[in-house]
């Protein structure tokens, strides 16, 4: 059962998002969130929700799977909001008890900041909905080849990060199977106060680690005799190539940019 | 010419502790004086108690480890020569004991993709090549799996998948099928034995059990580090006395054989299967029979 979680929450089928060369996707989701903070006026709020609209659109994963993925922000979300309409003291007196007041401003102040949020949850879930974790790796070491230059070991990186995805399952696996075998020894994880809790860790941890370290010196070995030397006069099976729609992609994005930016400039709108 | 696959001479191989200050505290001789040789295209079986010396006897075939005396050949290029590093790792393929530890990507296909991506083969090649890996081992079905969701004895097809992509014209195998339960085990047999008939590929297998054995070419036997027998499961087995001095076991049709031998019955040595069994013994209660 637990061997079944896959890492992020990829919604698999078959859309023009889902096709996308994830590089596009990585640079437009960066983009798209430094965009949800520089803009001003409400033509960006426009822009920026007709543009993530058009890409949930397209990549028909479903709605409800997209309103579920602001859960785990929600208490963020609200304390924002909190924060928002009860710290901001500008503008017309709505209400007030006791030490809170709210003001008009505070009210728009919140309702823009958490639209902010949630297009920011929105635009960087859609990315994990539409692409693998592998085409995300693959996309990072092909995006980010260029600080070789600088001496980032890039493809490490990416190794380092697929290695991990293929082995977060295998260890929440195995943390189970001591879990449950400390506990047929009489473990207790639960209760207690945190101290004693945290103490009760001991015994999972150090096995976990001992296996972790002896799983990744027998991958290296592997890896080793599978002829692994880094990155130098590596060949893929499934390099990244640009297709049409990818310039496509590439295009779209600079147009709503260029639209972004426009519309910081239009001063009847603000 | 019978050129031979593997070629040990005289190895010897120390694992040497140190202290922080890098004095000698121990030394544990592995490997002592081994002179073993492969021929291509044979099945070989290694077999011997734990810590005899097999795993490191493995890791020497595919240049992990290096001798501290005696040399190393594979396909008659020594280990010991750093150029020919990869070369000899090419032509070697290596497949461990835990099939967890070995897989390195999350689909089948990429996995199998691995090793022909380090040797730098052009993308269409490594298609073709998983293709055909995947096709020798009989996982064609599962390319696009999670390694997570396949049996064990799958996941070991997978990384014999891995090494044939590799195209090696061997593969040393430490206990493949320690970790398997009976149907995986049989099913990793099968695809060896397989492998060594229609693609020609030698095998070095090394395990503790005997039954895995008996279908093999020839059959040798470690003991604290060194090659004390020799020969095809046959002979081997005729000399149950002597294996069990070696702390091992021999199959059980094997054992029940030797052991009514002991009480009188004529049978013959080196009894291997069930069916051989039936036979003998049948034979040998008609003579008695016929002798009363
Ligand atoms: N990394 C190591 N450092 C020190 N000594 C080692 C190391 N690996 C193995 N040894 C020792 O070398 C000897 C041979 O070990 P080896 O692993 O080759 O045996 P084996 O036949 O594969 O045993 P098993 O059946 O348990 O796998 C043993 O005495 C073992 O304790
Ligand atoms: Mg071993």
């Amino acid at each position: 059962m637990i061997r079944d979680i896959t890492i992020g929450q990829y919604y698999p089928v078959d859309s023009p998002i889902h096709r996308l060369d994830p590089r596009v996707k990585l640079s437009a989701t960066m983009l798209y969130l430094v965009s949800l903070f520089v803009f001003s006026g409400y033509l960006g709020y426009v822009l920026a929700i007709a543009f993530v609209a058009v890409c949930v659109k397209l990549s028909r994963v479903p709605f409800r799977y997209i309103v579920r993925g602001l859960k785990p922000v929600l208490m963020l979300l609200i304390i924002t909001l909190l924060f928002n309409i009860f710290l901001t003291k500008q503008g017309t007196e709505l209400a007030s008890f006791w030490i809170f007041h709210i003001y008009d401003e505070g009210l728009i102040t919140a309702a823009l900041m958490g639209l902010r949020l949630v297009l920011l949850v929105i635009g960087s879930s859609l990315m994990t909905f539409t692409t693998t974790p592998n085409q995300l790796t693959d996309g990072l070491e092909k995006g980010l080849r260029g600080l070789k230059v600088i001496h980032v070991p890039v493809h490490e990186i990416a190794m380092m990060m697929s290695i991990a995805l293929r082995f977060i399952p295998i260890l929440v696996e195995e943390t189970d199977k001591i879990m449950k075998a400390q506990q047929a020894r009489g473990a207790d994880f639960e209760s207690g106060k945190l101290l004693q809790r945290v103490k009760a860790l001991i015994p999972l941890l150090v096995p976990l680690i001992v296996s972790a370290f002896r799983r990744a010196s027998d991958l290296a070995m592997a890896m080793e005799a599978r002829c692994y030397h880094g990155g130098e006069g590596r060949t893929k099976m499934k390099p990244l190539h640009y297709k049409k729609l990818d310039y496509v992609g590439y295009l779209v994005l600079a147009g709503y940019l260029g639209l972004v930016i426009g519309s910081s400039f239009v001063p009847f709108l603000k | 010419m019978k050129k031979n696959m593997l070629r040990t001479e005289n190895l010897v191989f120390e694992y040497i502790r140190r202290d922080e200050e890098g004095n000698v505290e121990s030394i544990n001789k592995a490997l002592d004086d081994v002179s073993l040789e492969v021929s291509r295209g044979e099945f070989v079986a290694i077999l011997g108690h734990n810590g005899s010396g097999k795993s490191t006897a493995a890791k020497h075939m595919n240049a992990l480890l290096s001798p501290t005396e005696g040399n190393v050949f594979v396909n008659e290029m020594n280990t010991k020569d750093e150029a020919l590093l990869w070369e000899i790792r090419k032509s070697a393929g290596m497949v461990f004991q835990n099939p967890d530890n070995q897989i390195i990507a999350s689909v089948v296909e990429e996995d199998v993709a691995f090793g022909p991506e380090n040797i730098g083969i052009p993308t269409k090649d490594i298609w073709k090549r998983v293709e055909d890996s995947l096709e020798a081992v009989g996982m064609t079905a599962y390319r696009t799996h999670s390694p997570n969701r396949l049996s064990g004895g799958q996941k070991q097809r997978v990384a014999i998948a891995g090494i044939m992509a590799m195209r090696p014209d061997c593969i040393v195998l430490d206990e493949p099928t320690a970790m398997l339960d009976p149907a995986g085990r049989k099913e990793v047999l099968r695809t060896l034995h397989e492998l060594n008939k229609n693609e020609g590929v030698t095998i070095l297998l090394i395990t503790h059990y005997m039954d895995e054995v008996i279908d093999a070419d020839r059959v040798i036997v470690m003991d604290s580090g060194k090659a004390v027998m020799q020969g095809t499961p046959r002979e081997v087995f005729s000399q149950v006395k002597r294996l069990k001095e070696y702390r091992l076991e021999v199959p059980q049709v094997t054992e029940l054989a030797y052991e009514l031998k002991q009480a009188g019955v004529p049978l013959p040595d080196g009894i291997l299967t069930v069916d051989e069994f039936t036979q003998a013994y049948l034979q040998a209660k008609n003579k008695c029979y016929y002798d009363v």
